[in-house]
């Protein structure tokens, strides 16, 4: 049964996508040149002058209206993995590699943050001491790693990966210390007074109790993650989806680039997605 | 499936005249300057006994009971239990604490298990399952075992919690305020179960609660603590009632009213009184 409200809702979602390809359509579609002199619209002269030959349309330049840009993203999607040789490889194994460095350089992350984030949740002191290290090297760009990362890695498949590593790590660290540091005291009783061993303590308690504010820092790592490895790929890719865009800009295809932009989009979400999934499955209701 | 006669048997055995519990002297203060928020505590438990602490709110009630429980230090003194010092928790004591304190991740069923599994490493799942819910039953809680505490009535929970302390086996039950946030109801339905169990199960509770009807239903042995700061163990009353009591009956019982009156006078004006030395 669907509530009036989310029909409404659904009703002004389609009322907005028409509105926004009526606007794209309306600001691609290509009129002939108007003179800014007063020369009449009809002057064939002019129009051969800026490049407008009566009786041909300009279909493969400036920005793609929608209609140019489905047939083009169908014929990209037709066959997303195709390979010939790495300056025309499909769309798909684009984001794939893309796809591949992060599941990397987040995985590692993820390894890496959660027990360190647990050591400075439960320890105060290792907290302050390392406090100010995390206050400097959070706010860094994660770009601004890449000339360090390139001398000292000399591999730009490890730097893609490093700079994932090293934007998702924070916010990961972070929420874990806040989440396990903030576990309540009750809980943390009753499994003192159960003579609970440590790793017990550790797997049982904590983790379930922190587990939802663990989450959120990784979402929010993969976030940022998933925005780094787009630039980072520009930078020093030879595949992958931010790669692609770029190539395809130096190719002058909107369209791809356009492709490109929506699928980066998309992926985002279907990832943050799936770990709102998993977040869901661990909150609990005190 | 664990009987009656194996689960008293930790009490039973036990049941010579030295005490369980031997409390001495202690007390408790926070920082260094000022008065303790009490001083000069001493107190013994004898094994099977139903022990009630009241007192009116700051006097450090609590505070005893968490010493007990191992999960405080005390400033000064010491608890003996079974000839050893208590210095930190342990599985020998178990606690009802004020507020559920169950773990909201896990089923009704699930908490207790992971209470009986701690106590129990070797069993097996089945068996760790079959002494849960035992426990469970026991404490009247017979559906629901397996939603969340979030889904469960405020009774309900506590009543997770007190087959949670039972189905370790201690030796000793601390409670504390258990049933402060109950309706009257479900706290009367609670405290006659509570009885029940107790009584077949010669299990040694240590309470605190701030409830006179309580502390005549339940205790065997009831103490009054003066007002704090620097509160002291102002009195020590044996309840004169018959351990058959109900909640429906034992108002008629004879020496119900002298013991309830002398309670709410200490309570309403006594308590306040010792503290500052003019009893």
């Amino acid at each position: 049964m669907i509530s009036a409200e989310s029909r409404r809702a659904f009703f002004l979602f389609l009322a907005l996508f028409a509105g926004l390809l009526l606007v794209w359509q309306l600001s691609t579609a290509s009129a002939p040149p108007r003179s800014p002199y007063g020369i009449p619209q009809g002057n064939a002269e002019y129009q051969m002058l800026m490049g407008h030959t009566p009786g041909t349309t300009r279909t493969r330049e400036g920005f793609p209206g929608p209609a140019r840009f489905a047939a083009s993203a169908l014929q990209a999607l037709h066959a997303p993995f195709h390979d010939n040789g790495p300056s025309d490889r499909g769309i798909g194994w684009q984001v794939g590699a893309s796809l591949l460095r992060v599941a990397i350089g987040y995985g590692l992350a993820v390894v890496v943050a959660v027990p360190f984030g647990f050591l400075i949740g439960l320890h105060p002191v290792i907290r302050r001491a390392v406090d100010p290290f995390i206050q400097i090297l959070r706010p860094i760009s994660p770009l601004a790693w890449m000339p360090l990362a390139l001398y000292t890695i000399r591999n730009p498949e490890g730097c893609g990966i490093f700079v994932i590593f090293i934007c998702s790590l924070w916010p990961i660290v972070l929420n874990t210390a806040f989440g396990v540091g903030s576990v309540r005291r009750e809980w943390l009783n009753v499994a003192r007074t159960l003579e609970v061993s440590w790793t017990r303590r550790v797997l049982f308690v904590l983790l379930p109790a922190a587990a939802p504010t663990i989450i959120t820092g990784m979402r929010i790592g993969l976030g940022i993650a998933w925005l780094a490895i787009v630039a980072a790929e520009m930078l020093v890719g030879s595949s992958g989806i931010g790669y692609f865009v770029w190539n395809q800009w130096n190719n002058l295809s909107l369209s791809n680039v356009l492709l490109a932009v929506l699928l980066i989009g998309f992926t985002g979400m279907v990832l943050d997605g799936a770990l709102a999934a998993l977040q869901r499955s661990v909150t609990y209701a005190e | 499936m664990p009987n009656d006669s194996a689960y008293a048997a930790p009490a039973a055995t036990h049941a010579a005249s030295r005490p369980l519990v031997e409390v001495s002297m202690l007390e408790k203060r926070y920082g260094d300057s000022g008065p303790p928020v009490f001083s000069d505590v001493s107190f013994t438990i004898q094994p099977g006994e139903f022990v009630c602490l009241i007192g009116h709110s700051g006097c450090g009630k609590s505070s005893i009971l968490n010493i007990l429980a191992g999960l405080e230090q005390p400033s000064g003194g010491t608890v003996i239990m079974d000839g050893h010092e208590i210095t930190r928790p342990g599985l020998e004591r178990g606690v009802v604490f004020q507020g559920h304190a169950l773990l909201p991740w896990l089923s009704a069923v699930q908490n207790v298990a992971f209470a009986v599994r701690s106590r129990f490493p070797t069993l097996s799942r089945a068996e760790i399952r079959e002494k849960a819910e035992y426990y469970l039953h026991l404490v009247g809680l017979r559906s629901a075992l397996d939603k969340k505490p979030a889904e469960l009535s405020g009774g309900m929970r506590q009543r997770v919690g007190i087959a949670r302390a039972f189905s370790t086996q201690p030796r000793m039950l601390l409670m504390d305020e258990p049933f402060g946030a109950l309706d009257a109801l479900t706290r009367g339905l609670i405290q006659e179960e509570l009885l029940q169990i107790c009584a077949r199960t010669q299990q040694t509770v240590f309470m605190i609660t701030h409830d006179v009807d309580e502390a005549i239903l339940l205790a065997d042995r009831v103490l009054l603590m003066s007002n704090g700061p620097d509160a002291r163990l102002a009195e020590s009353i044996d309840n004169p009632l018959p351990r058959t009591r109900t909640r429906e009956s034992m108002h008629h019982e004879t020496g119900f009213y002298d013991l309830r009156n002398h309670l709410v006078d200490f309570l309403v004006r006594r308590s306040a009184l010792v503290s500052k030395g003019e009893h």
